[in-house]
Parts: C-alpha cells; structure tokens; sequence
C-alpha cells in the first residue's frame, strides 16, 4: 500500500514538472511572436522580399576587388597595427598599478583604495572603443592619437580586470615565505607575486593585442585613423571595389594576428 | 633568547587561540611544539615573526621587543629570524639560487634586489649554504624542478641566507616521506647544533620530534599543557595534550594479547 502511494506521487510530479516545462515553452513563444510583432512594425516588406535581388546585385558590384586599391592601404594598415600595439601598451602601463590595487591581496586598503580601483576598470570596460573613439575625437580632432587613447582606454579594465584575478589566485605562502625575511611591499611583489603571475600576464597582453588589431580595423570609421578611415570613405563613394579589397585586407590581417599571437603564447608560456 | 610573557591571541570574534603562553628559549636550543590541529601552534610561531599581530603580551628577542613595533621596525627584526615552512614556500618560477638569495631582501634597497645585483658576500654565503645542504649543483635550477626534500632543503638555505638569531619551523616534514623527513629534521638539528641557533619547530609526527629535538612544548587549545625533555614524554602527557587515544603501536598490543 505504502508503495503504491509513493509510486502515484512519483508520478504526479513527472506530470506537473511536464506541465511547466510546456507552460514555459508556450508563454516564450507568445512572448517571441509579439516581440517580432514589434520589431516588424517599421519594416517595409517590398524591400525585404527583394532582398535576394539587392544582394546578388551588390556582390555582382562588389567583384572583382579592385587589387591595385591595396598601394593606397599599406600607410594606413601600419597605421592600424600601431594603433592597437601602442593603445595595448598604453592600456597595460595604466592597468598594472590599477590590479594591485584591486586584487584583494595586495591593496593598500579593501575600504578605500579598491573600489576605486574597480570603478576604474568597470568605466573602461563598459565604454565601447567606438565611443571613447567618438569622444577622443570631439577633444583631440581626428587622427591616430585619437585611435591609440581609445584603445588604451578601452583596454585598461579588460586588461586590469584579468590581473587582478590572477593575483588574488597566487600561492599566499610564498608571500608569506618572502615577507618573513623582512622584505619590504615593493621587494615582495617583485619576488613573490610577479613571478607566480608573469605567464597570465603574458598570456592577458597577447590576448588583447589580438582583440585590438580588431576593434582598430574600424576606429576610422568615426575618424580615429587607420584602415577604417578608407573604408568609410570608400563606402561613402559606393566605391564597392574598394570596399571587398578592404575587408579581404581586414580579414588576412586578424588571420596572421591571431595566428601571431597563438604562436607567441605558446613559445613564451609553453 | 626568545622571551615571551603573557602572549594572547583572538581573531576577530573568534575565542583564544592562544591564552597566556609564557616561554623562554635559550640560546642553542632546539624546541619541538606539538599539539592537535587548532592548538595554536602556527599562530604562535607567526606571532613571533609577527606575521600575525598578536592581541597582548610581549615577544622579544636578545632583548628586543617584537610586539610593539612599528612596521618598520618589524621588517627589520624578520630578518633575525628565518623560517622554514610546510609546503617549502619557495618562489617556484624562480631559480634555486634567487630563492636562497631572497633570504637576504631585508638588506638590500628595492633597487638592488630589483636589478639582481647581490653583494658578492652575499653570494659566496649563498654558495656555501647550497654546498651545507647538498644542493650546490642545483643551483641554477628553477625551483620547481626539484623534488619536495630538495625543496625543503632550498627553504632551510633561504632561511641560513638570513644569518638568523632564530629559525622559526612550521611543519618541516608534513609533505615528505619518512626517510627524507628525518634526513630534513637531521640537517635542521645539525646545523643548530654548528650555530648555536635556538628553534621551534612545529611538528606533527611525536616519535620524529622525540628523536631531534632537546625540549617538547604541548600546547593544547591555546594553553601550554606541557613543557619538559622529549624523555619525559609519556602516554599521559600525550592523552593531556591531544586527548584520549590508544598511544600503543599496533605490534607492541600483538605482543601482549600473545603472552
């Protein structure tokens, strides 16, 4: 008897546990119809239907690249690479006193100094590069110190944020194995924690060098210079050509970055 | 000379970890500290070194007072006192002669530690201590090359770096296997014995400690309940410090379930 009520509980669970899960589901798709009701409300279906049209017409435009474009980009593709090398660097000289003051381990005060420390690195993480980019340029008038700052700042919680991290996570006795000879705070950071932190840092810059050649490919396109300078005004023209040249350019150079970066981890790390 | 009077220590909210411990220590004398888990034992020992500030009492050493000074005066007085821990403790990135050289940081200017550049005296001593503990080969190894008791060696080197008046030893042996735990416990004696160095060394395993050491402190729930020769150490005094146990081991019990 006492199995045959456990046994008719058991399954009246399974069913309401069923009857949420369907209940879910058809609340969400209710949900999904009129949110796409929505987002439709000022879409002009003639141009939608076509759009196979439209498409087939621009890639017909956009081929063959216009290869002989590529004399014009060489300047402004260093430009691209100096951007993100000196704007990572920039972010990397801002963030390393910024970590240590956020890791909990090693600030000079959890009360006062890390939140201050940690509202750094959310403002620089929250800010998009596109904006600080934006804003750069409204101060310092377009150009690649526009780009450099925007990165770097950009970079400074992203890079700080990792830091920190990895601080909190070293082995304390080790710390504790240096501060007992009687070595002050800056000779225990140089002994105890830098070694023990060194290859995540390493791996942290090398990390976002690469993201940076990426978000410096479009940088120009609100003036901060570099590669995405031509392909604004190439875009502005209808020049499409240009444009295809430009991106196969932008592609090739995140490819070799990427595979740049996963090399030098490997032989610095490994 | 270690003298310590009326040390207390409570953390935070916590109760007593350590009530009213009077001790003196005597130059050349090698002390083995011994109590369960949560006696106090650490916190006494890094009370001294001041790793932990202690909440009252006095510590000094050869008539310097530990627990009232400043920070700066407490960086200067660590470096009297060298300290050998559990899981080596040793940088591991670094090599082996950087960690035995990191011994003397409390001498040198961030500058000259920063850039590597050591006294040559300094050097020499660092040479000689590698040689003391075997590892002279080694020295140009990354620490975490080694094996543990070559690790541990690595640690009572950086400690003998700091030309110490005091060798503060917490769990020496607890990674290391019984052959290599009293190969480390021979050397520590050993070199107390040439240097007239006064230690304490927390240890878990009692036959080791009876073997090494001259003098057994048992502390128990923050109170010393014993302080006497390794000789005087009995099944009552191991049931007062740790609490009721069979102490026989396992053969000695075969013996007489025989007779």
């Amino acid at each position: 008897m006492d199995q045959l009520t456990q046994h008719t509980l058991w399954q009246s669970n399974i069913r309401r546990k069923n009857w949420l899960v369907w209940g879910t589901c058809f609340v969400l798709a209710l949900l999904t119809v009129y949110c796409w009701s929505i987002m439709n409300k000022d879409t002009i279906w003639e141009f939608v239907y076509d759009a196979p049209e439209q498409g087939a017409d621009l890639v017909s435009r956009m081929f063959p690249p216009d290869w002989f474009y590529i004399n014009k980009l060489y300047k402004a593709l260093w430009d691209t690479i100096n951007i993100a090398t000196l704007g990572t660097l920039l972010g990397l000289i801002i963030a390393l006193p910024v970590a240590f003051l956020a890791a909990r381990n090693t600030t000079p005060s959890v009360l006062f100094v890390r939140p201050i420390a940690l509202f750094i690195i959310a403002a620089s993480r929250s800010i998009n590069s596109l904006i600080w980019a934006l804003l750069l340029v409204m101060i310092l008038g377009p150009g690649i110190l526009a780009g450099v700052l925007a990165i770097g700042l950009r970079s400074v919680g992203f890079i700080a944020k990792l830091f920190y991290e990895s601080i909190e996570e070293i082995n304390a006795t080790s710390v504790e194995a240096i501060e007992s000879t009687g070595a002050s705070r800056f000779q225990v950071i140089n002994y105890a924690i830098i070694p023990q932190v060194l290859p995540a840092f390493l791996g942290v810059i090398i990390f976002r060098w690469d993201i940076n050649i990426r978000e410096s490919t479009i940088l120009g396109l609100v003036g901060a210079g570099g590669i995405g300078l031509f392909l604004s005004s190439s875009l502005n023209v209808l020049a499409w050509p240009q444009v295809t040249l430009i991106i196969v350019v932008i592609l090739a150079t995140v490819i070799v970055s990427e595979f740049l970066s996963a090399k030098v981890r490997a032989l610095l790390i490994g | 000379m270690l003298k310590i009077e009326h040390l207390k220590k409570q953390y935070k909210k916590g109760p007593l970890v350590l009530n009213d411990i009077n001790l003196e220590i005597p130059e050349g004398q090698i002390v083995g500290l011994i109590g369960p888990s949560g006696a106090g034992k650490s916190t006494l020992i890094r009370c001294i070194n001041r790793l932990i500030k202690p909440s009252s009492g006095s510590i000094s050493l050869d008539g310097t007072n530990l627990s009232e000074a400043s920070p700066k005066k407490i960086r200067q007085q660590r470096r009297y006192i060298g300290m050998i821990f559990q899981e080596y403790a040793l940088v591991e990135r670094l090599s082996v002669m950087e960690n035995v050289l990191s011994g003397r940081l409390g001498y040198l200017s961030f500058w000259q530690s920063f850039t590597r550049r050591y006294p040559q005296k300094d050097i020499d001593n660092a040479f000689d201590y590698l040689q003391r503990v075997g590892l002279i080969d080694h020295a140009n190894k990354r620490a975490d090359e080694l094996s543990g008791g070559q690790r541990q060696r690595v640690g009572i080197a950086r400690a003998l770096a700091q030309d110490p008046r005091l060798l503060l030893v917490d769990e020496p042996t607890a990674s290391l296997d019984p052959k290599t735990s009293r190969q480390i416990m021979r050397l520590i004696q050993s070199i107390c014995r040439e240097k007239g160095l006064p230690a304490i060394i927390n240890i878990h395993d009692v036959p080791l400690a009876m073997q090494f050491v001259d003098r057994i402190i048992g502390l128990q729930g923050g109170d010393i309940v014993f302080d006497g020769q390794a000789s005087e150490l009995n099944e009552q005094v191991l049931t007062r410090i740790y609490g009721d146990e069979d102490w026989q081991p396992a053969d000695e019990q075969q013996d007489k379930g025989d007779d």
